[in-house]
């Protein structure tokens, strides 16, 4: 019964989430904190925070985590991280489908090319977002963070490979602030 | 088969180094797949960005599903969701199952504390980049939708939705001008 509430509250949150991590997030803490009450507020804060310091999308992360915690099996998080990528897997496959075929269409050209500035800018907000959250998760703490921030920004640009740089980047972390 | 596993191994090597959500995907995405492998055009790039955006769920998987679906059909867009799930998963668990006070340990605080910021470079990069293609309408509509959503947070849905209106209308609107004037 348990991991049927799982499947749906999971499909649910792959359905609804547009707009990617952490637009989720308040979905996510719904289902999970406010209708089912697996998690606590404070739980599901620590959700976050390690899903902020793990690789891969936070619904993906925090589906594995709270399938996992919820059920205390590994089929837990294997019912939830199946389930909100499920939505993903068949939406996006159709409109992948779709969109090759019509991609010469005059007006799917057209509501591409209105769509592209909004895309560009749903992206400067994420990156607004993380510079300047609304919450306590800072991810500029001080000086040091502004001068990694310029370097890997100049380096990226100029086609650095953005996995050395990450690695670079966690490097100079240690040796600052360790 | 090779080919699938390729798509897999590709797209594993990004989910791994893919901190703090799907955006700062972009730079690994450019990287890995228009680079090196020349799977898709820096072009063609940008709009699958856009659609991955208007479909639900995390855009790391959508822009998967896409490029998997490209190079190889449906075979290829389950192959790359795999890959992109599989470090996250397989990481999860693990600090479900025996690390939970990880993010205590204060090495690994150091190294995010440098990771955070060149995350956020490798979001801004990609955006300096498309925003010096777009005309003055486009910076200014990009910029206000980048504010409206920060600092207003409202969800990205509408813009997205108002973006695909407009450029109907204006496609709309082009073709009647030409029917006019002929």
């Amino acid at each position: 019964m348990i991991y049927l509430q799982l499947f749906l509250s999971y499909l649910k949150i792959g359905f609804f989430g547009f707009g990617g991590g952490y637009a989720m997030l308040s979905l996510i803490q719904n289902e999970v904190v406010v209708q089912h009450q697996w998690l606590t507020n404070g739980q599901f804060a620590d959700v976050v925070a390690i899903s902020q310091i793990t690789p891969g999308p936070i619904a993906i992360n925090s589906a594995t985590y709270i399938g996992y915690q919820v059920t205390g099996s590994v089929w837990g998080a294997v019912v939830a991280t199946f389930a909100v990528s499920l939505p993903s897997l068949t939406i996006m496959l159709a409109i992948t489908r779709f969109y090759l075929k019509l991609q010469d269409n005059r007006y799917v050209k057209g509501a591409m090319a209105g769509m592209q500035p909004m895309m560009i800018g749903m992206i400067a907000a994420a990156a607004l977002l993380l510079i300047f959250p609304h919450d306590d998760t800072r991810s500029f703490i001080d000086l040091w963070s502004w001068l990694l921030f310029g370097l890997c920004l100049v380096a990226s640009i100029r086609k650095v490979n953005p996995i050395l740089l990450i690695v670079l980047s966690a490097a100079a972390g240690i040796l600052i602030y360790a | 088969m090779r080919e699938l596993w390729n798509i897999f191994v590709s797209f594993f090597k990004i989910g791994v180094f893919t901190f703090g959500g799907g955006y700062a995907m972009v730079s690994l995405i450019e990287d890995e797949l228009i680079t090196r492998k020349r799977w898709i055009e820096s072009e063609q790039f940008l709009k699958l960005l856009t659609l991955a955006q208007s479909a639900p769920g995390p855009i790391a998987l959508n822009t998967g599903v896409f490029i998997g679906y490209k190079v190889r059909g449906w075979a290829g867009a389950l192959a790359a969701v795999l890959g992109i799930v599989l470090p996250s998963f397989v990481i999860i668990l693990l600090i479900a199952l025996f690390f939970a006070d990880i993010r205590d340990n204060c090495y690994v605080d150091a190294a995010f504390k440098g990771m955070r910021p060149a995350v956020v470079a490798l979001i801004v990069a990609p955006v300096y980049k498309w925003a010096r293609a777009l005309g003055p309408a486009g910076i200014a509509a990009s910029v206000a939708a980048a504010l409206l959503v920060w600092y207003v947070g409202l969800s990205p849905i509408y813009f997205i939705v108002a973006g695909a209106a407009a450029g109907i209308a204006h496609t709309v609107w082009k073709n009647r001008k030409t029917i006019e004037k002929p």
